[in-house]
């Protein structure tokens, strides 16, 4: 086992210090040091997305990134997105198209769809097509999901 | 209020795990934690077929941080013995050995021993610390290359059953069974077009999202206690209880959210090797498998060969079906040929027909459910030459499909005789559909474009056993107990019967899946089964605590409960009309009369009525010069009985729809000639994408289904069934090219192509 290196970041707005071994992914400490067990692990290798979060300010898959990498970093997860009392209109959307159906692929959607509108706050369907094609789902076939997000638009 | 004089049925309340799932904080599988929690990685083989000549494991248990090391000798061998899983029966020493490799391994990523470690890199460096002294052996992939004399045989001692017959040869072939019923000879004789054609199917894998995992704790008094994703949390302790020869009373599985499973979660794989390590190391035990893991080592869905020849007349009757079905069981015996040749052709009234399935093992992983599985396969050769019968024909191939539909007292090869179904009522609506009636230009931007339809069927399985236990607060909301996990919105759809059945809200109610030390046996959630059977019992329930609130309300108003009336939500004493209430103004007063209310249901419903059936239409665009092939516009049309939760049958609509896309058009292991998958990954195994597609449009049909107290029938399988051939008929509508193997993928579609001159 290698030696731990000690990581200061800011987490959904708080400042989290971790310790972890360079090999650890940002994704394992994020899950099983920070228990934010909202960012899923579908692959482990930067193809379904179920891992997305924010990192000063860049959509990342966070099993493609390392954790001593997120040191002096900024992250956002799902569970800094929203709660039961305060939903982003994104998670308030996703629950009224029924967008979801097993729910794992979720977090990861509505984190990749929050950097597409925060950075394009009224894209086209084809838009929102292109941005989240690094996101799989498998239970749903896109439909509802691509709807949610139309919906969740400043403009819609 | 909904249709049909329903309150809650058909509105589309928001789901009651919702918000636990958008926010991130559902708890699924792989998110447990535990104090003194271990983490296990498992050994794997990198032959397709090899004898196990030794395991040693003494150097993988010497590294730092290893707490355990366990091998298939760490298993009771146990003897031969058929298990009905929910979805599949499966022979229990074949399950034994699929976790652990005793003797032989039959596939590349064959499981042969288990490492638990402080944390899981160093569970994994130890996995490559053991080590496996192999005999290679010759190995065979393909169905109809292990069903020829002298192929590499998977099980020495395997002797072939021939119609219900078991016969000296052994071979590769498990299983031949037959359907016969008519003559088909004396059918094709009154047909005036005959057409026979051959199709393969690869192997293809569910795909879902959230990988396997398992955590065993195994304590001092020999408890065990596994959290996990499944489908049935009772067929795992059945699992458990077999494997591991334990009484099922010292095992208790506590289901965890689900992140997709299509049949895939059903049979266990790591769990037994958790408990195991858990039980030698005292500690509990975590195991998550890694993607590619999931490919090479979990049940895919089988790749196959079929034969179909049809036959009909000029006035466009069919006259006689006959298929050849071999399908790819995988390393052990049980694929799901039976249920494909109950399928094949089915949405028809034919009344000679001929199936011949063939059950097959191969070196490949043990083949698993994959929504409605065999079907698809089949559906893929029934639909392309009932197309091509249209074609000759002259006739439309929705009309030629409603002119030979089947219906109430229509008999299925394989035996049963459909109650009241809505195939003709699903196809009708697809012909009269506005996209089937819209016009489509066969060029645009130099490539062509084409339109296919094709039908499916999918019987849903048995009703099956369910429990629900039900306890009411003093506010009139309800709590909900169930055993069946749910996979996609089930709770849900649960929870509204019994508020239908009690005059509640949806919201009223509040489901939770619980343990199997909790709730009564329930089976898996899977064979269409959940919103029927589970429903069912909600039903049940809601009239279990209708008759109880009488009572309660005889005790308060002192009459006589038969005299107590329950009408649109409220309770009624005929002779005055002063003595009434809601639910809701009961169950305030009702723990005062009798303690509180609760109540217990199991049912077991006698069989699950006729099956669903659904008809697609898609558009497509095809690029001659790659072969690409893209959706310009998809209908699915299906007959979902009675629809619960619109939103949600539309949703598996649709979701079944995508997976039978990508089937067709390009996903399939691929094998090198060293057997083994070289696309095990999410990058390389190409599921469709948002980019892919278009939005799915769906037209729910309701015919309402006898055997449910609502009318619903199962949804969630058979939208996958149509696709792959759907997408057939409307790639030669674009280029007049027939393509007969899956996936059509672009490198097939070109050199199909450029073969035909298309
Ligand atoms: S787990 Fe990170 S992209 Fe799949
Ligand atoms: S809802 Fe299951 S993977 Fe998307």
């Amino acid at each position: 086992m290698s030696k731990k290196v000690h990581v200061q970041t800011n987490i959904n707005g708080e400042a989290v210090d971790f310790l972890c071994e360079p090999r650890n992914s940002l994704l394992e400490v994020l899950r099983d040091e920070l228990d934010l067990t909202g960012a899923k692990e579908g692959c482990n290798n930067g193809n379904c997305g179920a891992c997305n979060v924010v990192m000063d300010g860049r959509l990342v898959n966070s099993c493609c990134v390392l954790g001593v990498e997120a040191d002096g970093c900024e992250i956002t997860t799902i569970e800094g997105i929203g709660a039961a009392a305060n939903l982003h209109p994104l998670q308030q959307k996703f629950l009224e198209h029924a967008a979801l159906q097993c729910g794992i692929c979720t977090p990861g959607f509505i984190v990749s769809a929050k950097a597409l509108l925060d950075s394009n706050p009224n894209p086209s369907e084809d838009e929102v097509r292109y941005w989240l094609a690094g996101n799989l789902c498998r239970c749903t076939g896109y439909d509802k999901i691509v709807r949610a997000v139309l919906d969740a638009r400043n403009g819609a | 209020m909904s249709q049909n004089g329903h309150k809650v049925i058909g509105t589309r309340p928001i789901r009651h795990d919702g918000v636990d799932k958008v926010t991130g904080r559902a708890i699924y599988g792989a998110d447990i934690q535990l104090t003194g929690l271990l983490y296990g990685a498992i050994k794997r083989s990198p032959h397709p077929h090899a004898r196990i000549k030794s395991i040693d494991t003494s150097r993988a248990e010497a590294h730092p941080g290893v707490r355990a090391v366990v091998t298939a000798h760490d298993l009771p061998q146990i003897a031969d013995k058929l298990a009905d899983l929910g979805e599949a029966i499966v022979n229990l020493r074949d399950a034994s050995n699929n976790v652990l490799a005793y003797g032989k391994v039959l596939y590349k990523g064959h499981a042969v021993a288990g490492v638990a470690a402080v944390n899981l890199h160093v569970a994994q460096e130890a996995v490559e610390l053991i080590d496996v002294e192999y005999e290679p052996l010759p190995h065979v992939t393909g169905v109809l290359e292990a069903m020829e004399d002298g192929a590499p045989i998977l099980h020495e001692d395997m002797k072939t059953t021939s119609m219900g017959e078991e016969t000296d040869k052994v071979s590769n072939i498990a299983n031949h069974f037959q359907h016969k019923m008519g003559e088909p000879d004396d059918g094709f004789a009154e047909a005036d077009v005959v057409v026979e054609r051959e199709f393969t199917t690869q192997t293809v894998h569910q795909g879902y999202i959230e990988t396997h995992n398992a955590t065993a704790l195994w304590n001092e008094e020999g408890q065990l206690t596994i959290w996990t994703s499944t489908q049935g949390a009772f067929s795992v302790r059945d699992q458990m209880s077999e494997i591991l020869q334990m009484p099922i009373s010292k095992v208790k599985i506590v289901p965890l959210e689900i992140g997709g499973g299509f049949g895939g979660k059903i049979s266990v794989y790591l769990d037994p090797v958790a408990a195991l390590l858990s039980k030698k190391t005292g500690h509990p035990v975590k195991m998550t498998m890694t993607r590619d893991e999931v490919f090479e080592g979990t049940g895919p869905t089988p790749g196959s060969y079929l034969k179909v020849k049809m036959g009909a007349t000029n006035d466009g009757r069919l006259t006689a079906a006959t298929a050849y079905m071999a399908y790819e069981a995988g390393a052990y015996p049980g694929s799901p040929v039976g249920a494909g040749a109950g399928c094949i052709f089915t949405p028809y009234d034919i009344p000679n027909v001929q199936i011949d399935g063939y059950d097959v093992c191969v070196n490949k992983p043990k083949t698993n459910a994959y929504r409605a599985p065999g079907a698809t396969n089949a559906a893929f050769a029934t639909e392309t030459v009932v197309d091509e019968i249209s074609e000759k024909l002259g006739v439309d191939p929705l009309e030629f499909r409603v002119k030979n539909g089947a219906k109430e007292g229509t008999r299925r090869a394989d035996g049963p005789v459909h109650p009241v179904i809505g195939c003709i009522e699903t196809t009708e609506a697809a012909l009269n559909c506005e996209h089937y009636r819209s016009s489509l230009d066969k060029t645009a931007n130099g490539k062509v474009r084409g339109r296919g339809v094709a039908s499916g069927y999918w019987f849903n399985f048995n009703g099956g056993r369910s429990a629900i236990s039900v306890s009411i607060n003093p506010d009139g909301t309800i709590n909900m107990l169930e055993g069946s996990t749910d996979i996609g919105g089930s709770r849900a759809s649960i929870a509204m019967q019994l508020a239908e059945t009690i005059g509640l809200e949806a919201t009223d109610i509040k489901p939770y899946v619980v343990d199997t030390d909790s709730i009564g046996y329930t089976d898996v959630t899977g064979g269409s089964r959940t919103t029927f059977g589970t429903g069912y019992a909600a039903h049940a329930t809601g009239q279990a605590l209708i008759r109880e609130m009488k009572e309660r309300a005889s005790k308060l108003w002192d009459v006589p409960a038969d005299a107590i009336d329950f009408a649109d939500g409220v309770f009624s004493y005929r002779d005055d009309a002063e003595k009434r209430g809601t639910f809701k103004e009961l169950a305030s007063q009702a723990g005062d009369a009798g303690g509180p209310v609760v109540a217990q249901v199991s049912t077991n419903p006698d069989g699950s009525g006729g099956g669903a059936f659904a008809t697609h239409v898609v558009d497509v665009e095809v690029d001659r010069e790659t072969g690409k092939v893209d959706i310009l516009r998809y209908t699915a049309v299906q007959d979902a009985g009675t629809a619960i939760h619109p939103s949600y049958v539309e949703g598996q609509m649709q979701g079944g729809v995508v997976q039978g896309i990508g089937w067709g058009l390009n996903e399939e292991y691929i094998y090198n000639d060293a057997g083994s998958m070289t696309n095990a990954s999410f990058l390389d195994y190409r599921m469709p994408t948002t980019l892919d597609l278009p939005m799915i449009e769906t037209i729910i049909v309701e015919v309402p289904n006898e055997s449910h107290p609502y009318g619903v029938r199962g949804v969630g399988e058979v939208p996958i069934v149509p696709p792959p051939a759907a997408l057939a008929n409307a790639i030669y509508d674009a280029t007049g090219v027939r393509l007969r193997d899956l996936p059509m993928s672009p490198p097939r579609v070109q050199q199909a192509l450029a073969e035909n001159g298309g």
